[in-house]
Parts: structure tokens; sequence; C-alpha cells
């Protein structure tokens, strides 16, 4: 740049600007430190909340053991096998205490069934029941299970889905379950990842959202080819279908997807159904790992139309693990939070928090991922998530899990991993050219995110604060009070680790109501069901799920922290079948049983 | 014919921005990528007003704008802005000679690397997943390097990193085509094109341009070897003004 020399002054400043600049970041991160250092006394008074890590003391001694794929994937073994530890809660023999299934993935392991013994304690009776032998050799292993009265006998059946075949299982009265997978017509290979219970149509039949990681036609223990990773880190579309099992009654489904307009190949980590719009039928959102999510909208139960673009979803691919929604501004909304991966200094994707914008109409809506101004944007190499209000101050929290492969703490096969992610199509397909894992750790040993909600729109971030300390590689994470005492207990299913049981604590004084719906013209386990709570000029919204997180379900009894207040106004619960339903001024501090109006 | 050389690079980069962004959505946010790129214009008008009381040329700017906007991965807002500024105000503060020494964009993300890690991170994944794009990338990329007279520079560089990925190949035993997937990514793209060419911080001499893309990607060899995923950045960091001294000595002896 020609001209004259400046003087000696301007260069001076210049300089101290440009030291100024450097040094910025380091006071930011001073001052977010000093801000946490202040943060960590009086941790039950400040939050109001702590969680006691208590399984051993529960009885439950469960681990999770990976599966051995082909010998052709030896090589980065600890990285593909690296899901497979699930949680789903359910009240499986209707006694009114929540119940724990928990998957294994290792060959020949089995899975549990934790029976709440009401008094702390679970007992595994997953052999008792048929429910234990799910990873025999040749039919794959488990990857999720979740919960659904499909034939409306008033005890929720189970799907089991894996890489291999998913199966169906009927309960027969909370006393056994009777494998019925070739009666409903569930094909015999799926490398599924998520699946989901819906009721599309609003037929009172539950219907089966289950969506492929690897492509169906892909035995991972009996490769003929080592092409079978994402053809892209962030666009890749060569992964496992979706499929859309319509209950056709009589333990008979069929599958719908192509026909109503789910035809994807993303690699599907992670799906919820919410009726996002207030149309009275549930709108199907996808999360995919190595691109964008998808947002299947519901037109009247006849179709679905992907409308990821248009609502402003389907933009900045990312690696979606897990899904959950949640109405943290009691706005009567939901917003969608999707955890992706975030490593210091190699990958910062971010999760995503998507909050519907003001004037969403029932064909209009649009979302804008608030994760970043709410503070709930860093959560590491994030698996699942699931809300809850865990300090029953009237609004919802967030825990997330993370951690990808904890091998050696001190080797990082990160750049390894990102070479081959930053190739072409070519090279990152072909299992074949990842360079080895040799024992090192991927994003491993992390800690867990918990943040409060302070309900001014703000989170905090204080896991380590109210007890969730462990480091193990999290997946699956799924919220119950299990003691039915008005608290949100959590429970974490583990990769190559132990289900852990967080025992919640809740500081005295905050009202809490719960209710437990049962559908009669709608689906018995009433999923799909909104329930609006009222009270001082709060309006919270929940509705009954049938699989969220990461393959994870929470219990299907809907919880309500309410703070201080000593009254709610009224409750609405709108049933899937479209019937609406009033409850005015509830009890606080109890379990309301609530059957569909006939 | 010498202003459209100029703003050709510009305009290569802003095609590529866009064509990648509509096609694939591969930023985060167009707000971010605007920021830097105002950021960093701002900078240059401020800067270039208070050193040399005149209007600067942006292309440059620009161009660093660009560059930051799209390198650099963030959640955040600030970094991309605090990135673009540092870029430029390094050009005013670190010279010698009256030449600066680091390609700006280059010296400033290094400088958040290693001072802000935990909020950012650089590109390192493909746009898309056909091989067509990158092609084009490609053949455009020589086309306008060659007519600026920088090509030499990019197939220098090229050719030096496929010899040593097959050096690194034999070091770690690693598939070849693992090694060489790297500079298959977008971001490679930016940095054979616009980076290691940038006519203010690259040494006068053809022969020595060459020697010093072969010694960028015999120290990224070396940042490879110890396992830093930015290797491309730090190799530059600290050949580039090695390069550049030795170039103003030459120039300038005593």
């Amino acid at each position: 740049m020609p001209g004259p020399d400046p003087s000696r002054r301007v260069r001076l400043a210049v300089a101290l600007f440009f030291a100024a600049l450097l040094a910025a970041p380091l006071v930011y991160k001073r001052i977010e430190t000093r801000e946490k250092a202040t943060q960590s006394a009086g941790v039950l008074s400040r939050y109001g909340f702590r969680f006691t890590e208590s399984s051993k003391a529960a009885g439950i001694h469960f681990k999770h053991v990976s599966p051995k794929l082909d010998a052709k994937l030896h090589h980065i073994m600890p990285q593909v096998a690296s899901m497979g530890a699930a949680v789903s809660i359910v009240d499986f023999d209707r006694d009114g205490w929540p119940d724990i299934y928990v998957t294994n993935s290792g060959e020949g392991t089995r899975n549990a069934l934790y029976r709440n013994m009401h008094d702390g304690t679970f007992q595994d009776v997953a052999s008792d029941v048929g429910l234990a032998d799910l990873n025999a050799a040749g039919t794959g292993v488990s990857m999720g299970a979740v919960w659904g009265d499909y034939d409306n006998d008033g005890f929720d059946d189970v799907l089991v889905y894996k890489w291999g075949r998913p199966e169906l299982f009927h309960n027969d009265g909370g006393k056994r379950f009777t494998r019925v997978t070739e009666t409903a017509g569930l094909p015999p290979w799926v490398n599924a990842n998520t699946a989901v219970w819906l009721d599309y149509d609003g037929d009172g039949k539950l219907d089966l959202f289950l969506g492929g990681y690897y492509p169906e036609d892909i035995d991972l223990w009996h490769l003929k080819t080592t092409k079978i990773m994402p053809e892209s880190f962030e666009y890749a579309q060569n992964g496992g279908r979706k499929y859309l099992f319509h209950n056709l009654g009589n333990g008979r489904f069929e599958e719908v997807s192509a026909k109503l307009g789910i035809a994807s190949r993303r690699w599907s980590l992670a799906s919820v159904a919410a009726d996002l719009r207030g149309t009275g039928f549930p709108d199907l959102f996808v999360a995919n790992d190595y691109g964008v999510s998808e947002l299947y909208l519901n037109e009247g139960g006849k179709r679905f139309r992907e409308a990821g673009k248009e609502t402003g979803i389907g933009f900045a691919p990312k690696s979606g693990m897990s899904a959950a929604v949640g109405d943290v501004f009691n706005q009567g909304r939901f917003g969608i939070y999707v955890s992706n991966i975030s490593e210091e200094g190699v990958l910062v994707q971010g999760n995503n928090f998507w909050v519907p914008q003001p004037g969403a109409t029932k064909t209009t809506i649009h979302f804008e991922n608030m994760a970043n101004s709410l503070g709930l944007e860093l959560g590491g190499w994030s698996f699942g998530v699931q809300f809850g209000d865990l300090n029953n101050d009237g609004f919802e929290d967030l825990y997330v899990t993370n951690g990808d492969v904890s091998l050696d703490p001190n080797r990082s096969y990160w750049y390894d991993y990102s070479k081959v992610a930053g190739g072409n199509k070519a090279i990152i397909s072909d299992a074949a050219n990842w360079p080895p894992v040799d024992g090192r750790s991927l994003s491993g040993y992390q800690q867990k995110k918990v943040f409060v909600n302070d309900g001014s729109g703000q989170f905090r971030e204080v896991a380590q604060l109210v007890g969730v300390t462990d480091v193990y590689d999290g997946r699956s994470v799924a919220i119950a009070d299990f003691q039915n005492r008005g608290v949100l207990d959590a429970v974490v299913a583990n990769q190559n680790g132990p289900l852990l049981l967080y025992r919640n604590t809740v500081q005295p004084g905050n009202n809490w109501i719960e209710f437990e719906l049962e559908g009669q013209t709608s689906n018995r386990s009433a999923i799909g069901a909104q329930v609006r709570a009222f009270w001082n000029g709060q309006e919270q919204l929940q509705e009954v799920s049938g699989g969220s997180g990461f393959c994870a379900q929470n219990d299907r009894r809907l919880h309500f922290g309410l703070g201080k207040a000593s009254r709610v106004d009224r409750v609405e619960i709108r049933w899937p079948s479209g019937k609406t339903q009033t409850i005015a001024a509830p009890e606080l501090n109890r379990i309301h049983p609530v059957k569909e109006p006939s | 014919m010498k202003l459209e050389n100029r703003y050709l690079p510009p305009l290569l980069i802003t095609a590529i921005l866009l064509v990648s962004q509509v096609s694939f959505g591969v930023l985060e946010s167009f707000s971010r990528t605007l920021l830097a790129i105002a950021t960093a214009m701002l900078c240059e008008l401020l800067l270039a007003r208070l050193f040399y009381h005149k209007w600067p040329v942006l292309a440059s700017a620009y161009i660093t704008g660009i560059s930051v906007g799209i390198l650099i991965r963030s959640p955040e807002y600030w970094p991309f802005a605090l990135t673009s500024a540092i870029a430029i105000t390094s050009k005013y503060v670190i010279r010698w000679r009256g030449r600066h020494l680091w390609n700006p964009s280059n010296f400033a993300i290094c400088a958040m690397l290693l001072i802000a890690p935990e909020y950012i991170a650089t590109l390192s994944i493909q746009w898309g997943n056909a091989i067509w794009p990158m092609l084009v990338v490609w053949v455009l990329g020589a086309v306008i390097t060659w007519r600026v007279k920088r090509f030499h520079i990019t197939a220098t560089y090229v050719a030096s990193f496929i010899a040593l990925a097959f050096v690194r190949t034999l070091i770690t035993g690693h598939p070849f085509l693992a090694e060489v997937a790297p500079i298959t990514g977008p971001m490679y793209q930016l940095f054979i094109f616009f980076m290691i060419t940038d006519p203010k911080t690259t040494v006068r001499s053809v022969r020595g341009q060459c020697v010093v893309a072969f010694f960028v990607a015999v120290a990224e060899m070396l940042f490879r070897l110890a396992h830093n995923v930015d290797a491309p950045y730090y190799a530059l960091t600290c050949v580039g003004p090695v390069a550049m001294l030795l170039d103003v000595k030459v120039e300038r002896p005593g």
C-alpha cells in the first residue's frame, strides 16, 4: 500500500488494538471461568436439585457390551460398533410404577427388564418374561426399544429394533411377551437406530416409524464389501431406508412409507413425533447423522411432506444424533432440540434448538436455531437428550449425555478421523480407506451436560455441580418419576459401560402435578395426546411420546413442575382422536390418572 | 487486463461460495460469513485511512473476509468478526521493511486456533458428495491462477502434497487414499488457490515461489505426522514469514 508513513503514534495505537484483539478470547474465557466458579456453592439451594448415582443401591448391575462386526471392520471396530446402549421406560405390568428396559449389543448378551419393586430397587425379569435373549448370533443385535399398546389391550407392547431382525413382542397381560414379528409383517433385516410409535392417521391404532442407519441389505457380520460407509461426512444419502408401518389391526402392519411420501436414505439416528402445528396430527422429525435433519409435515393423516428447507431446519448439515421436543418458554409450543458433534479445535458443529417463529399456522411454520442464544449449544460429541423439569420450578430443563469412544485417554483418533471425513465420496465410503483406531479415543471421557432453565430464556450448564460426574460414553437417556414422588430421575445407558440411575433430590417447596393418560377412542397408550397446563400466566405444553432422544423413550406419564404456584388454573387435554377435555384446578402434588371420555 | 486479473480471485471465491451454498447449504448461515466480510473490509478502510490517508482497494480484504467466513466454523458470531479483524490488523502491525509477512487470513486462523480452540474449528468436511463440483472448482481455480501467473505455486504444492502423502503412507502404514483424502476437500481448494498464492505474501521469483510451496508441503507433512488437524494452516504460518524475511533480505541486504 503506497503512501506516506504513518506516525509512530498511529503505529502504537494500532499495535495496541491488535494486542487487544488477540487478548479478547482469553479475557472472555476468564470471565466465563470466574462465573462458573462462583456458582459452585450451595448447589441444592441455587439450582434446586441434585443427582446421586444410585444404580448399585437400586440393584441395577447392567453393563453394555458392543458387538463384534465383520473382521473387515476390525481396524475401525470401536468407531463403527459404537451404538446399541439404549434405555426405555415403561410400566409393563401396569402396577403404577415405571420399569426400565435396557438393550445390550454383544452377540449372545442379554437385554434386561428392570421391574420397579416400589422400594427404590429394581429386579431384572427380562428372562422370565421373554425379553432377554434378543442378541443371538445370526439375528443381529439390539439397538433400542420403543413401547406402545398396538392392539389396545391395555398393556404396552414392545418393538426391539436392531442392526438385524426387528422384533415385535406382544405384552400378554404384563406377565409374558410373545414374539409376533412375522404376523406383524416386519421386514427380515433393518440396520435401524431409531423407531417411534405414532398414530399418524388418528384411527386409534398405533403405527410405527422405523429409521435405517446402514442400508438394510448389509449384514454387518458378513460383509461382501467394505464400501458400506457414508459417502460424505455431511451430505450422505446412502444410508438405510425408512419404514412407516400402518397398523391394520389384528396384529398386522402394512409398510406405507413410499405411498405417504417418506423416501429418504439419510443415515437416521433419531426420530420424534409431535404435533408441531396444532393440526391434530403428529409431524415427524428425523435427525440424521452425516447430513441435514428432515421434517415430515403430516398432511391430515393422509401423507407426509418433507419440509426441512421450507421450515428452515434443512440447511447447514451436521451430525444429528438425537432429537427431543420441549416447551422451554412455557408458551404452549414445542421447540426441537437436536444433538450434534463438537470437539474443541476440530469440529464445532454445535447442537441445534429449533424454535418455531411467531406467526406459525397450521400450514406454515418456520424454525430458527436458538441454541446459541439460549446457552444450549456446546455438548461435546452429544448423543441422548431429554427435556424434563428437573427441579420442579415450572420450566423444562435439558439433560444431554455425550462421548463417543473412550479408549486410551492420551491418544486421540480425531486427526485420522478428520482425514477421511474431509475426503471425497470414493475415499470416505470405503472402510478400507479409514485409518485404524488403534486403541485411541474419539471424543472420549467427556463431561456430561445438564442445562438448567432459568425461566427467562437462558440455560446454565450445571452437570458437574449437580452430581452428574460420570465420563462414560453416554448414548441413551430416559427420564421418569420412578418413586412416584413428583421428582424426575434420569437413567443413562452407556456404550460399553454400566447403566446409570441418577436419583434426583429436589429442594422441598416446589409443587408438581402428573398425568397418566389412557385412551379409549384414541390409542390406549395415549401416544400423541397433548396436555397444556395453565398456571400463573404460564402455559406449558407436553405430549405423550412414543419415543424420543437417542434410542430412548421416557415414561409416558407427563410431569409438570409448578414452582411455588399453589394452584393450576386448568389443564387442557387434546386426545389423538381430536376430543378435548378440560380439568379445572386439579389437585397439586399428585398423579392424576385420566381416561379419555367416551 | 491488469484490473481484470485483480478481480478474478474475488470473483472465483464468490462463485465458489454461492454455488456451494445454493447447492449444498455449506454455511452455518450467510450472516456469519457476511459479518466476516464486513469486518475485514471495515478494518481495511479504517486502517488504510489511518496509515496511508487513502481509500484502499477492497478486493484483498474481501478475499480475507470471505476466506475467514468459509474456513472457520463456529456456532458463535464473534469469532468471525474477531478473526477478520485480527487478519486485517496483522497486515499493518506485523511488517518488515514495508512488507507484511503472513497471509492475513492464515495468520488469523492460526491465532484463533491457538487462543480460542473451544470456540472455533476449521472447515474439514466435503461440500456435497459428488466429484463434479470439486472438478469444476479445480478447473476454474487452475485457469484463474494461470491467468494471474500463480499456477506454478498451486501445481508445485499439489504435486508435493501427493508425493508426501505417499511418504506418510510409508511411515504410518495408513492407506494412501486416506493420506490423499484431505486435498479433495473444499478447505484445500481455498488454501491452494487463495492462501499460498497470495501475491503480497509470496516471494518474488518464480523459482523461489515453487521452493516455498514445496517447503510448505514438507512442513505440513511434519504437522500431519504429529496428528495436527490444522496442518496446512500451521505449515504456511511457519514457512511463509521465513521465506518472506529471506526474500526481503535478498532484495535489500543489510
